[in-house]
C-alpha cells in the first residue's frame, strides 16, 4: 500500500511595506509609502531617477533600516528578522555587482556555494537564461555587454532557487532588444511561483507587470493594474507630427486652449484644456504658423501620459 | 566551511588576476629589500681618499698599501703638506685624508703608540662616520696581525674611538625594517582596499544580502593575506640571510611566531580601515598616511628613536612597527629568548585586540 502524504505548507510569499519612511540628512528619500505585493505576483515601481526606489529596495532587502514604518517580506519583518530574509530572497541591485574579475562560470559558482548550493542543483531554474551566457562562460563578467551582464546578474541572484525576487532597475542601460528578452524571462520565473518586485524608469515597461506603483520624490502617486491605470485616465491624448518638431513644440506651447505638450517617441504628444477641443482648429492654426506634413491623431494613453498629469 | 572556501578561491582569483596586487605582493618586498640592501647604504665602496704621509717610512707604507688594496677605499692623491687638505676637500673627489705623524715608525717602535689623524669630509655625516669606523678598523686589523706575528703590543691611535660594530651595517637594521613595512603594507594597505573594493563595486550589497555571515567574509578576506604575508616574510628573512649575510641568531620558530602575530596586528588594523571607509581611495589614503609614514619615520626603522624629540618618542610607542622591530632585531641580532621580549610580545597582543574587537563593534551589518 501507498501512502503518499503530500504536507503543502502555505507561506505567504508576499511583500507588505506600511507607512514607511527613510530620511538621508533632513531630505525625505522615502515618505510614508505603503504598498503590497502578493505572493506570484509581478509588481512594478515606476519613477524617474532620484524618486526613492532604490532606497525602497534597500529596506526591503535589509540594508537599510526605515525611519519609520514596518515591512515584511515573506511574513518575516525586515528589522528584526533580517538573517531569514537574507537567506531567502534574491536581490539583484541597481549597480551591476558581480565580480568584474571573475569569469561568468566563476560569479555563478561562488554564488551558488555561498547560498550552500551547487550551480546542477537549480540549473532548471537558470536553463533559458544561461543557455545565451554558456557560450561565454570562461569570459570575464566584466568583458560582457551590459545585457549580457544582466543576465548574468539574474543568474546570480536565481541560483539558489528564491521565492521573492528583487530586481532594481535591471534594464537600466541595456539595449532595446535584450530589455524585451529580459522581460520575457521575468514573465517565465513568474509562471515558476516566483513573486518578484521590479523597479525601473522606464514606463514602456510597465504596461508589462501584473500591478504598478508610479512613485516620484518619495511618494506614491498610484498603484494599480497598469491597464487600469491607463484605463481610467480621462483626457485625450493628440499625437502630432509635422516637419519642423522643435518649433511644433513651441508653436503649440503658444496655443491659448493647451493643457500640456510634450515630446513621445516620434510625436509630439498634446493635451488640450477643453472638452469640446476640435483638431481642425489645431490644424488650422499650425498652417498659419507654415507647419507643413501636419499629422493629427488620437493616441493611446500610456503610462507616461498618465505619470507626466500626475 | 564549504562557504568558507569557495569565498576564499574567490578572493585568490582576485589577488591573482590583479596585477597591481601581484605587483605590491610580490615585486614589492624583492625591490624593497635590493634597494635598501644596495643602493640606499651607509657602507662604502671605492671611497676615494687621499694621504698626507709625513713620515714616509717602510711602516707607513705597508699601511697605505694594505687601505689602497682594499675594496673600500682608492688612494686618489698623495698630499705633501697640511695646507693640501682644505683645497682638495673643496674639489669635493675625495672623502677623507688620512694623516700619518711624524715619525711614524720610530713613535710605534720607542713609545709603541703611534698617531693617525682621519679627517672626513663631514657634509654627509653618515659616510663620514662610516669612513672613519672603516679606517680605525684596518688599521686595527694591522696592528693586530702584525702583533701576532712580533707578540708585541704595539697600538695605532687614530682619531676616532669607536670600534668596528658589526650592528652599524646597515643591511642590519634595514632588513627589519623593510620586512615590517612590507607586512604592513601588503597586510592593512591591501585587506583594506579589497573589503572596501566590494563595497564601491556594490558587491558587498550582494554579499550583506545572503545566508554568508559578516565574520566568514572578513576571515575570507583576510585569509589569503595571512597566508601571502607569511611567503613575503620568508622570502625577505632568505635574501637577508643569503644576499646580505644577516645572521638569525635566535631561534627561528619564535621568529615565525611573532611574525604572524604582527601580520595578525596589521591585518586587524587593516578591517579596522576598512570599516571606517567606503573607498578604495580612501583606504589606500588612510593606509598610506595613517600607517605607512608612521611605520617608516616614527618605528626607529631608519630614525632612532632615542635622538627623536619627547612628543615624538612617546608617539612612537602606539605604532605597533616599532614594538614588533624591537623584538626581530633581538631575536636576530641577539638571538634573544621570548624571556626578553615578552614585554614587546604583549604589547603587540593587546594592540591586536584592541583594534579586532574595534572593528567588531564598528562593523556594519547593514549599508549605513
Amino acid at each position: 500500500m501507498n501512502f503518499d502524504i503530500a504536507i503543502v505548507i502555505a507561506i505567504e510569499m508576499n511583500i507588505k511595506v506600511q507607512n514607511i519612511s527613510k530620511s538621508y540628512n533632513k531630505i525625505k528619500a522615502v515618505d510614508a509609502v505603503t504598498f503590497e505585493v502578493n505572493s506570484g505576483e509581478l509588481f512594478g515601481l515606476i519613477g524617474p531617477d532620484g524618486a526613492g526606489k532604490t532606497t525602497i529596495f534597500r529596506i526591503l532587502t535589509t540594508l537599510l533600516m526605515p525611519d519609520e514604518g514596518n515591512a515584511t517580506v515573506a511574513e518575516y519583518d525586515v528589522v528584526a528578522d533580517y538573517k531569514a530574509i537574507r537567506s531567502s530572497v534574491g536581490y539583484m541591485p541597481g549597480k551591476f555587482s558581480l565580480y568584474q574579475d571573475l569569469t561568468v562560470e566563476e560569479n555563478l559558482e561562488f554564488f551558488a556555494t555561498i547560498f550552500g548550493t551547487t550551480l546542477a542543483e537549480n540549473y532548471a531554474l537558470i536553463a533559458d537564461i544561461y543557455i545565451q551566457l554558456e557560450p561565454f562562460k570562461d569570459r570575464r563578467a566584466g568583458a560582457l555587454s551590459g545585457g549580457m551582464k544582466q543576465k548574468l546578474a539574474l543568474c546570480c541572484a536565481l541560483i539558489h532557487a528564491p521565492k521573492v525576487l528583487f530586481l532594481d532597475e535591471p534594464t537600466t542601460g541595456v539595449d532595446p532588444v535584450s530589455r524585451k528578452e529580459f522581460w520575457q524571462m521575468l514573465k517565465r520565473l513568474q509562471l515558476k511561483g516566483i513573486t518578484i518586485l521590479v523597479s525601473t524608469p522606464y514606463m514602456d515597461e510597465a504596461s508589462l507587470c501584473d500591478r504598478i506603483a508610479l512613485i516620484q520624490k518619495g511618494k506614491i502617486l498610484k498603484i494599480d493594474a497598469p491597464q487600469v491605470i491607463t484605463a481610467n485616465y480621462e483626457k485625450l491624448i493628440y499625437d502630432i507630427q509635422s516637419k519642423n518638431t522643435h518649433g511644433l513644440i513651441h508653436d503649440l506651447k503658444n496655443y491659448s486652449s493647451h493643457y500640456s505638450v510634450y515630446a513621445f517617441g516620434e510625436f509630439i504628444h498634446y493635451i488640450d484644456k477643453n472638452v469640446d477641443f476640435k483638431p481642425e482648429d489645431l490644424q488650422q492654426y499650425l498652417e498659419e504658423k507654415n507647419h507643413s506634413d501636419i499629422i493629427i491623431k488620437k493616441a493611446e494613453t500610456t503610462i507616461e501620459d498618465v505619470f507626466m498629469d500626475l | 566551511m564549504k562557504r568558507f572556501i569557495g569565498f576564499v578561491r574567490k578572493e585568490f582569483y582576485h589577488i591573482f588576476r590583479d596585477k597591481r596586487s601581484m605587483f605590491i605582493l610580490f615585486g614589492m618586498p624583492i625591490a624593497q629589500i635590493m634597494l635598501f640592501g644596495f643602493a640606499i647604504t651607509n657602507e662604502i665602496n671605492n671611497v676615494k681618499i687621499a694621504v698626507l704621509d709625513k713620515s714616509k717610512d717602510t711602516e707607513t707604507q705597508k699601511i697605505i698599501q694594505k687601505i689602497s688594496n682594499s675594496t673600500y677605499f682608492d688612494i686618489e692623491q698623495e698630499l705633501s703638506s697640511e695646507s693640501q687638505i682644505e683645497a682638495v676637500f673643496k674639489r669635493g673627489k675625495v672623502k677623507a685624508v688620512l694623516v700619518f705623524e711624524n715619525d711614524f715608525i720610530k713613535q710605534l717602535q720607542t713609545e709603541k703608540n703611534a698617531k693617525v689623524q682621519v679627517i672626513t669630509d663631514a657634509t654627509d655625516p653618515n659616510i663620514a662616520n662610516t669612513i672613519s669606523n672603516y679606517v680605525t678598523a684596518m688599521l686595527q686589523n694591522y696592528m693586530q696581525d702584525k702583533n701576532k706575528i712580533n707578540n708585541q703590543k704595539h697600538q695605532i691611535e687614530t682619531q676616532t674611538q669607536l670600534f668596528y660594530n658589526p650592528e652599524l651595517k646597515s643591511v642590519f637594521t634595514f632588513v627589519p625594517g623593510v620586512m615590517t613595512v612590507i607586512l604592513m603594507l601588503v597586510s592593512a594597505m591591501m585587506t583594506s582596499i579589497s573589503i572596501t573594493r566590494e563595497k564601491e563595486m556594490g558587491t558587498m550589497e550582494v554579499l550583506l544580502v545572503s545566508p554568508i555571515k559578516p565574520i566568514q567574509v572578513i576571515i575570507g578576506k583576510v585569509f589569503p593575506y595571512i597566508f601571502l604575508s607569511i611567503i613575503n616574510a620568508a622570502v625577505i628573512l632568505l635574501l637577508g640571510y643569503f644576499v646580505f649575510k644577516m645572521p638569525i641568531e635566535g631561534s627561528l620558530f619564535l621568529l615565525a611566531v611573532e611574525s604572524v602575530l604582527f601580520i595578525i596586528c596589521a591585518l586587524s588594523l587593516g578591517i579596522l580601515i576598512s570599516t571606517l571607509s567606503n573607498s578604495q581611495q580612501t583606504a589606500m589614503m588612510i593606509s598610506l598616511f595613517g600607517l605607512m609614514l608612521p611605520v617608516i619615520l616614527l618605528s626607529g626603522f631608519i630614525f632612532p628613536i632615542s635622538s627623536m624629540p619627547l612628543p615624538l618618542q612617546i608617539i612612537s610607542n602606539i605604532i605597533p612597527a616599532k614594538w614588533f622591530i624591537i623584538i626581530i632585531k633581538a631575536i636576530m641580532l641577539k638571538g634573544a629568548g621570548f624571556s626578553i621580549i615578552w614585554k614587546e610580545t604583549l604589547i603587540l597582543v593587546g594592540m591586536t585586540l584592541l583594534f579586532i574587537s574595534v572593528s567588531i563593534k564598528k562593523y556594519k551589518i547593514r549599508l549605513e
